[in-house]
């Protein structure tokens, strides 16, 4: 009974999306239209599709990360739904630093902050205290086997895999109830594709909601609970 | 919705008219505490107008703007009087001039520099604001051994830093920055922008950055404000701005940066 | 009425208004000295005439004393502290022909002194007017340009700024350095320029039963100190105001708490402490005073 009444976490209504590039024009390119999309705890939808097909831009929507041209993307926020659409800066941002977090294939870099200090940020930001951020980020970056030596140092000048995987350590040491996930795999060896799985299945046994993008089949097949097909809702220019 | 702090500042169509020429026109936008907007647009977009206008340096044609003042609760920093606006500029706020010239007393040391605001608020004990001088110098990583050297002994680089020690002595919560790192090169400009992202966050300030450079507005702000020919554009995310702008002119000022 | 000079005046100083200036000027001068006494410490602009002496050379000192001074006064004139200077006695005689006064180098005689750099050792009384010759009234100015910013800052008393000197000096040398032109808030309300006495003086500006007017001719500008007011020199806690001391007493009448000038006797570096004030020096030695070397040629000069 309860189960059937659960909201989703996620709820995606409608939603349209295009480009319109006015220094080519004004052209107009439609990503997608009329999509419909919902995901609930424990659920990781992973977005199935060729590339150019608008599985990132889905991810950035939901993400507020790009505008929709239609519909709506709800997130259920401090037990309420929330429309990306009409919320303010101020609440986006708040949905961000706790509810909704983001991995992607690049880390933006800062530099200068080291790598701990960096895992350690999310944390702080929703007010756990100093000495347990720093106990759960340590655990977290031992867990995806960085060299230690490397936690005192900013990431600018690591590795594409070293970068990603302090990406996956800021985004899962918070716990976020809804995770997106675009391509957090790509630049990772088969072991550490390995971690990151687990990872996420640990989360979803928690109750977050996901949606992710897998270049790498097995890591696809792993951490699906259900595909999306996009191209389906694909619209024409 | 979640419950959210009032705003610290509510600007409420602020227009700024030189005779017949716009400076700034019905700009309206709420700032939070905490929050760092940009504003950005090319020169003679009116942004320095806008920050000139909000900092009480010049006094727009019409348009209102409440401050949630410390000493005054919630004012309208057009309507008080002289001496309670440059109270109100010497205790809450902090003023970073892109050019520290403009920003500093270039007749005394870079210490003194950075003391004065605590004497303006009554400090009257040397060897306490002698302290917080010399850890703010620290802060901003100068070299404390020049604490007494005059300002024009100084990079532009470490003038700057002197000048955001100067800034935020004394714990402002609201500080103007008008392209802090303007006239910097390109690798200091980097580690000043760290600096103060950092300084920022830490404090817990509120800033509005005027500058014309999308790294800047990237890296320092949490939302964007776009300006052209003295009007708002666009507003929203920085992110959401810079990936996915939607003014044509937004669109021409993010696809001219270089990519590197 | 008083535009026209009087009889008397018109036969023996036929080619100038009693005490030089016109009337009108005079009138004008009065009520900028008025307001000045109304708001103390407070720069009260005025017309600054042209006088017969270059700027620098005490034109507003004169205008001041020119104003005030009638028949009946006594005044008495020192630069550095002595009646014997070449400026002192120069305008001395100016007042003597111009307003045909009694003179004085006595303190204690004189109705109005005015002076440049000192205010003289023995106590002032009540009715006794001290007349300062200034170069720069705003204790400001040296570390703000801008005549329209420090007008604000009196105007809405944000005197923090002149704390900034204060700093620079501690700093530089571990204790409050400046020794002339030392800055004082004025009843607890305006920030003034005592300039250019040295700040040994500076005590002697609070609850003096004397009236303290300050003129500057070039920047146009007279303030004052009216008699019993509060003046506070500025400093810091831990670094309270000390006024000068020496180790030395003077050579010629060994005073010990009097202001003293170094005077170099020889290329051999033999020198000499004497009083600034010459009339308290001469005064003192008259008593029977006696210094280390009360029999130097100098005695004679200074007394």
């Amino acid at each position: 009974m309860t189960k059937k009444l659960e909201r989703p976490m996620i709820k995606v209504e409608g939603l349209t999306k295009r480009f319109t590039l006015h220094q080519h024009g004004g052209a107009r390119i439609g990503v997608f239209g009329g999509l419909d999309l919902e995901v609930k705890k424990g659920e990781c939808v992973v977005l199935a599709g060729a590339s150019g097909m608008g599985k990132s831009t889905l991810i950035r929507c939901v993400y507020g990360n790009y505008l929709t041209s239609g519909g709506s993307v709800k997130i259920l926020h401090d037990g309420a739904e929330v429309d990306l659409a009409g919320a303010t800066p101020q609440t986006i941002l708040d949905i961000r630093r706790r509810t909704m977090g983001y991995v992607s294939q690049f880390l933006r870099v800062i530099p200068r902050v080291s790598t701990l200090q960096l895992v350690m940020e999310p944390l702080l930001e929703n007010g756990v205290s100093a000495e347990e951020a720093e106990a759960r980020a340590r655990a977290m970056l031992a867990s995806l086997k960085l060299p230690e030596a490397h936690w005192s140092l900013p990431p600018a000048t690591f590795s594409g895999g070293e970068q990603q995987r302090v990406n996956i350590a800021r985004s899962f040491v918070r716990e976020y109830p809804i995770l997106l996930l675009d391509e957090p795999t790509a630049s990772l060896d088969a072991a550490n594709r390995g971690i990151v799985v687990d990872l996420i299945k640990a989360a979803l046994a928690k109750g977050s909601a996901m949606i992710g993008i897998f270049h790498d089949e097995s890591v696809r097949e792993a951490a699906a609970t259900r595909f999306f097909e996009i191209e389906s809702y694909k619209t024409a220019a | 919705m979640t419950t959210q702090a009032p705003p610290l500042l509510r600007v409420n169509r602020v227009s700024k008219w030189f005779g017949e020429i716009v400076g700034c026109r019905n700009v309206s936008f709420d700032l939070h505490p905490g929050e760092i907007l940009g504003v950005v647009g090319e020169s003679g977009s009116g942004k320095t107008t806008l920050l000139r206008c909000l900092s009480g340096k010049l006094e727009p044609t019409s348009g209102g703007a409440e401050f949630l003042s410390k000493r005054h609760g919630p004012v309208d920093i057009f309507q008080l009087g002289e001496q309670d606006r440059r109270r109100l500029q010497r205790e809450e706020w902090g003023f970073v001039h892109q050019n520290p010239r403009d920003g500093l007393r270039m007749r005394v040391s870079g210490g003194a520099n950075v003391a004065e605001p605590l004497m303006s608020l009554g400090g009257r004990h040397y060897g306490q604001m002698r302290r917080a001088t010399t850890d703010w110098l620290e802060r901003v990583e100068l070299d404390i051994s020049r604490v007494d050297h005059k300002p024009r002994n100084f990079s532009g680089g470490m003038q700057q830093r002197i000048q955001i020690a100067r800034n935020l002595i004394h714990q402002p919560r609201l500080v103007f920055m008008d392209e802090p790192t303007g006239g910097l090169d390109v690798s200091v400009q980097a580690r000043l922008l760290d600096l103060l992202r950092e300084l920022v966050r830490d404090l817990q300030l509120s800033a509005i950055i005027v500058t014309h450079d999308m790294g800047v507005a990237r890296l320092m702000a949490d939302r964007l404000l776009v300006m052209k020919n003295g009007d708002v554009v666009e507003t929203g995310l920085t992110d959401q701005v810079l990936d996915d702008a939607q003014h044509p002119y937004t669109q021409l000022l993010v696809s001219s940066v270089l990519q590197l | 009425m008083s535009v026209q000079p009087t009889a008397q005046a018109e036969l023996t100083a036929p080619l100038y208004n009693f005490a030089y200036l016109d009337e009108q000027t005079k009138r004008m001068i009065r009520r900028t000295i008025l307001k000045a006494i109304a708001i103390p410490g407070y720069q009260v602009p005025f017309g600054s005439r042209e006088m017969p002496v270059p700027y620098g050379w005490g034109t507003g000192g004169i205008q001041v004393t020119a104003s005030i001074i009638g028949r009946s006064d006594v005044f008495k004139c020192i630069d550095q502290g002595a009646d014997d200077t070449t400026n002192a006695v120069s305008i001395r005689r100016f007042f003597a022909k111009i307003a045909e006064v009694a003179v004085t180098e006595s303190t204690a005689e004189a109705t109005i002194i005015q002076t440049r750099h000192r205010i003289p050792e023995k106590d002032l009384q009540e009715g006794q007017v001290m007349v300062f010759q200034v170069p720069q009234p705003e204790p400001l100015r040296g570390l703000e340009p801008r005549e329209t910013e420090t007008r604000a800052m009196h105007a809405y008393e944000e005197y923090g700024l002149q704390y900034v000197s204060l700093y620079e000096s501690v700093s530089a040398y571990r204790r409050i350095a400046a020794t002339a032109s030392y800055p004082v808030i004025v009843d607890e309300r305006y920030l003034m320029s005592p300039s250019p006495i040295p700040k040994f003086d500076n005590p002697k500006l609070h609850m003096s039963p004397a009236l303290m007017l300050f003129g500057a001719g070039r920047e146009k500008r007279i303030y004052a100190v009216p008699p019993y007011t509060r003046v506070r020199s500025l400093d810091f806690e831990d670094y309270p105001f000390e006024t000068q001391r020496w180790d030395d007493v003077c050579a010629l009448c060994g005073a010990e708490e009097s202001y003293l000038d170094e005077v170099v006797l020889d290329d051999q570096g033999n020198r000499m402490f004497v009083c600034s004030d010459s009339n308290h020096c001469g005064e003192r030695r008259a008593e029977g005073h006696v210094g280390p070397m009360a029999d130097h040629a100098l005695a004679g000069a200074t007394s």
